[in-house]
């Protein structure tokens, strides 16, 4: 009922010469090419998958804080080979991993974040009718989907899904014996294609179709950080193709990249030819792998920028470093990836140029997030639920990044390597980082997408809620991961004297994970109630300068009633003199 | 609603939508392609031995001279459309699809004699490389000739419509075929004769 009354209204908004045939429902929902259904659709996939991920990991809470013990309501319905009479097996635990691992990255945040976030605001924010290539857009989507369904039914097979954690490694991937892998190689093999298919469309938008007067150094920051993102996808990915492919071959065709000659297993020789080379997994791998940090982080960065500048009505503080520093970033990120092998052998001559370049990236890094910091000085801040989150990743990513430095020096990596420090680092960078800017965004966007605002109470509770329970998940893994405790052990590593100490953590991070879940009902209860009942806005609630706030809430087919024309730069708030607060890019200035 | 710069060019780039697109993708192969000749290096460079004269160089050279013959026709497969000469474009892009399907035809000669013999790709490292590096692509020379099939069967109605479009689409898959030809230029010395 609803959808038609919107869609009734949109018809009479559009001007007269803009006829366009009736689509029917299959077109328009589903095989759609417009980018915010298709933006919507990723967002919406990206976000189920964010769920699904998020429930592989309370499980693994359960096993890692109370090893041995029978899962509680579900352990029955796992099956015999995955929780016998309920107690997990260390197969089953080592595939929640591996697929926690996949899930989040490459089905849940990059999807959100730059598929969702990418397709729905950017072509808005440049004034763009759409994508550049709206056909291949939605083909991007539908090859995603299928890359899913494939990660998805590898569960299925009694054998299980990959379980050599995220990054495969080889030979250990290759020489376990089960169809997971094969599964997760094929799956792979979708995903990239998806996001080659995306990158191209999102690069060629934002060179082809911005609006005029929209020129480079006015795009507001999240343009450039997808732009730069969608370059890291386009180049970095094909390596992890060529090598998911390798593996690929490996496994079924019965050739031996990745399998060095007299491999012995269980005693065994492996009857392969031999003369592989395991190191050149890991070095194509994390080619694709550390600018892929970079695919999860910008995009990020790029939401929490729009949305301080929006409620600190300030412009943001040093718009022209922080787009040096994003395109920077974006090409040192091409040479840090061997920092993730310092234990690998690979010589001290390998060890000191990479930690040189690691060292150098935390510097625009660190520009940035100083930048974003800077922007608050001064200003009188609405304290929106989407500002909560947005303020919430500066000290969340600060940490995270900080806690990086000394994993980039290969003398203190060497202690620090496969433990929990590591996990506890990088969380902090995905989770209460990129995460909470993504839900930051949602907050942000959610007006201009469905035409009505969210709740703050419930989003302040949701907030709140998660902030703590997600700090103690990931604080006491620096405590675990300093005192030696492994990232891999089923149990924890019970068995070990030196993790005495710190195993009982593990009850704790496993109420605060159980805890962020229960937390994050209020966020799904407000996403669907405020979808019917939550208020009514008009184009710019926010009272925002970028062009996305000139079209129509939602905005229909084609974004804009009028061409829009850009005036200015992306952040005039406060300007001395004005007659408002915001003095929004499509409003010329007053004689 | 009409995407603007489809086919004519945006001033301040120089350049339509498609073209950039066709770069970009090119760049990715090149990435993709780039990871393949490493991996090759490699495995070569950390080999005890490497197997010479596995491959007939006549065959390869054979194909060599096909795919640079394929290029030069996809060139004037364009230039004739530049010209308006519909016929002769036919008769070009025709000759470019024949001369595919006749490096297929070579390499599936190529593929069954080895494969005749029981050397598959889990032979040696050798011939691994060298099936993932010549399937893959041979699987690029299959796109290109999906493609020019359409462009000689039902997407030819659109130079009618809108001969400008068409010429563009001829020479963004011309792009795309120069560059799985430089491939193959790299692949022929690099397995054939090294």
């Amino acid at each position: 009922m609803e959808k038609t009354a919107t869609h009734a209204t949109h018809a009479h908004e559009h001007p007269p010469h803009e006829h366009h045939e009736e689509l029917g429902w299959w077109r328009k929902y589903v095989f759609s090419t417009d980018h915010k259904v298709i933006g919507i659709q990723y967002a919406i996939t990206g976000l189920l998958f964010l769920l699904f991920g998020f429930g592989l990991m309370m499980l693994m809470r359960w096993q890692l804080a109370f090893p041995g013990k029978p899962i509680p309501l579900i352990g029955q319905w796992l099956g015999q080979s995955r929780a016998a009479n309920g107690i997990m097996l260390p197969e089953f635990y080592n595939q929640l991993g591996a697929m926690h691992g996949t899930i989040m990255v490459f089905l849940g945040v990059v999807p959100l974040a730059v598929g969702g976030f990418g397709n729905f605001v950017m072509p808005l924010q440049i004034g763009a009718p759409d994508m550049a290539f709206p056909k291949i857009n939605m083909m991007s989507y539908w090859v995603y989907f299928i890359g899913g369904v494939v990660m998805l039914a590898s569960f299925f097979p009694t054998t299980g899904a990959a379980q050599s954690g995220w990054t495969s490694y080889a030979p250990l991937s290759i020489i376990t014996g089960t169809s997971g892998q094969t599964y997760w190689l094929v799956g792979m093999i979708f995903l990239i294609t998806s996001s080659l298919l995306g990158s191209i469309n999102f690069i060629t938008t934002i060179v082809q179709l911005r609006a005029k007067g929209l020129s480079y150094m006015r795009l507001p920051f999240f343009v450039w950080a997808q732009l730069v993102t969608s370059f890291l996808l386009l180049l970095a990915f094909p390596p992890l193709e060529a090598a998911g492919i390798l593996q690929l071959m490996d496994k079924v065709a019965g050739t031996s990249f990745f399998l060095p000659s007299g491999l012995i297993i269980s005693g065994k020789p492996l009857a392969v030819a031999g003369q592989g080379n395991p190191l050149l997994w890991q070095h194509l791998f994390w080619f694709l792998a550390h600018p892929e940090v970079y695919v999860l982080i910008l995009p990020a960065m790029g939401i929490v920028a729009e949305i301080i500048a929006n409620n600190t009505r300030k412009p943001l503080w040093g718009y022209k470093a922080l787009v040096y520093s994003v395109v920077f970033l974006g090409f040192m990120s091409f040479i840090v990836w061997a920092h993730h092998m310092f234990m690998t052998g690979m010589g001290t001559t390998m060890s000191a140029f990479f930690q040189t370049t690691t060292m150098i990236i935390s510097i625009p890094s660190v520009v940035i997030l100083t930048a974003l910091l800077l922007s608050l000085w001064g200003a009188s801040i609405r304290f929106t639920t989407p500002m909560l989150f947005a303020l919430a990743f500066l000290p969340m990513f600060g940490i995270g990044g900080l806690t990086g430095l000394p994993l980039g020096l290969a003398p203190s990596d060497i202690h620090l390597h496969d433990t929990y420090y590591v996990i506890g680092h990088f969380h902090y960078v995905v989770a209460p980082g990129t995460i909470f800017a993504l839900f930051a965004g949602i907050y942000h966007w959610f007006p201009k997408a469905t035409g009505r605002k969210m709740n703050e109470l419930l989003g302040k509770l949701h907030f709140w809620g998660s902030l703590v329970c997600i700090n103690l998940v990931f604080m006491p893994m620096f405590i675990q991961g300093l005192a030696g405790m492994n990232r891999r052990m089923y149990d924890g590593g019970a068995q070990y004297a030196h993790n005495q100490g710190v195993l009982h953590w593990n009850v704790v991070q496993g109420y605060a994970a159980w805890g962020l879940g229960l937390f994050q009902i209020f966020f799904i209860i407000n996403f669907f109630m405020s979808l019917k009942w939550g208020k009514a806005v008009d184009k710019n609630p926010w009272e925002a300068t970028t062009l996305e706030w000139l079209a129509p809430s939602p905005p229909g087919h084609g974004n804009f009633l009028t061409e829009p024309i850009v005036y200015r730069a992306p952040y005039e708030y406060s300007v001395p003199g004005a007659a408002k607060d915001f003095s929004p890019q499509f409003e010329p200035e007053k004689a | 609603m009409n995407i603007p710069y489809t086919v004519e060019e945006r001033p301040d780039s120089g350049l339509a939508n498609g073209k950039l697109g066709i770069w970009l993708f090119l760049a990715s192969e090149v990435m993709l392609f780039g990871a393949l000749f490493s991996t090759y290096i490699i495995l070569r460079t950390g080999a005890t031995e490497w197997p010479h004269g596995e491959l007939s160089v006549p065959l390869g050279a054979l194909n060599t001279v096909l795919l640079i013959s394929s290029s030069v026709t996809m060139v004037m497969a364009w230039a004739m459309l530049k010209l308006h000469n519909w016929g002769r474009h036919r008769l070009y892009l025709l000759a470019t699809f024949a001369l595919a399907g006749i490096f297929l035809v070579n390499k599936y000669f190529e593929y069954s004699d080895h494969l005749a013999r029981g050397e598959g790709p889990s032979h040696s490292t050798f011939l691994a490389i060298y099936f993932t590096l010549t399937g893959l692509h041979g699987l690029h020379i299959v796109g290109g000739m999906v493609v020019m099939a359409y462009l000689l069967g039902p997407g030819a109605k659109l130079w009618k419509q809108n001969p400008d479009q068409f010429t563009n689409r001829i020479e963004y898959t011309g792009l795309y075929w120069h560059f799985v030809d430089l491939v193959w230029i790299f692949l022929f010395p690099v397995l054939y004769l090294l």
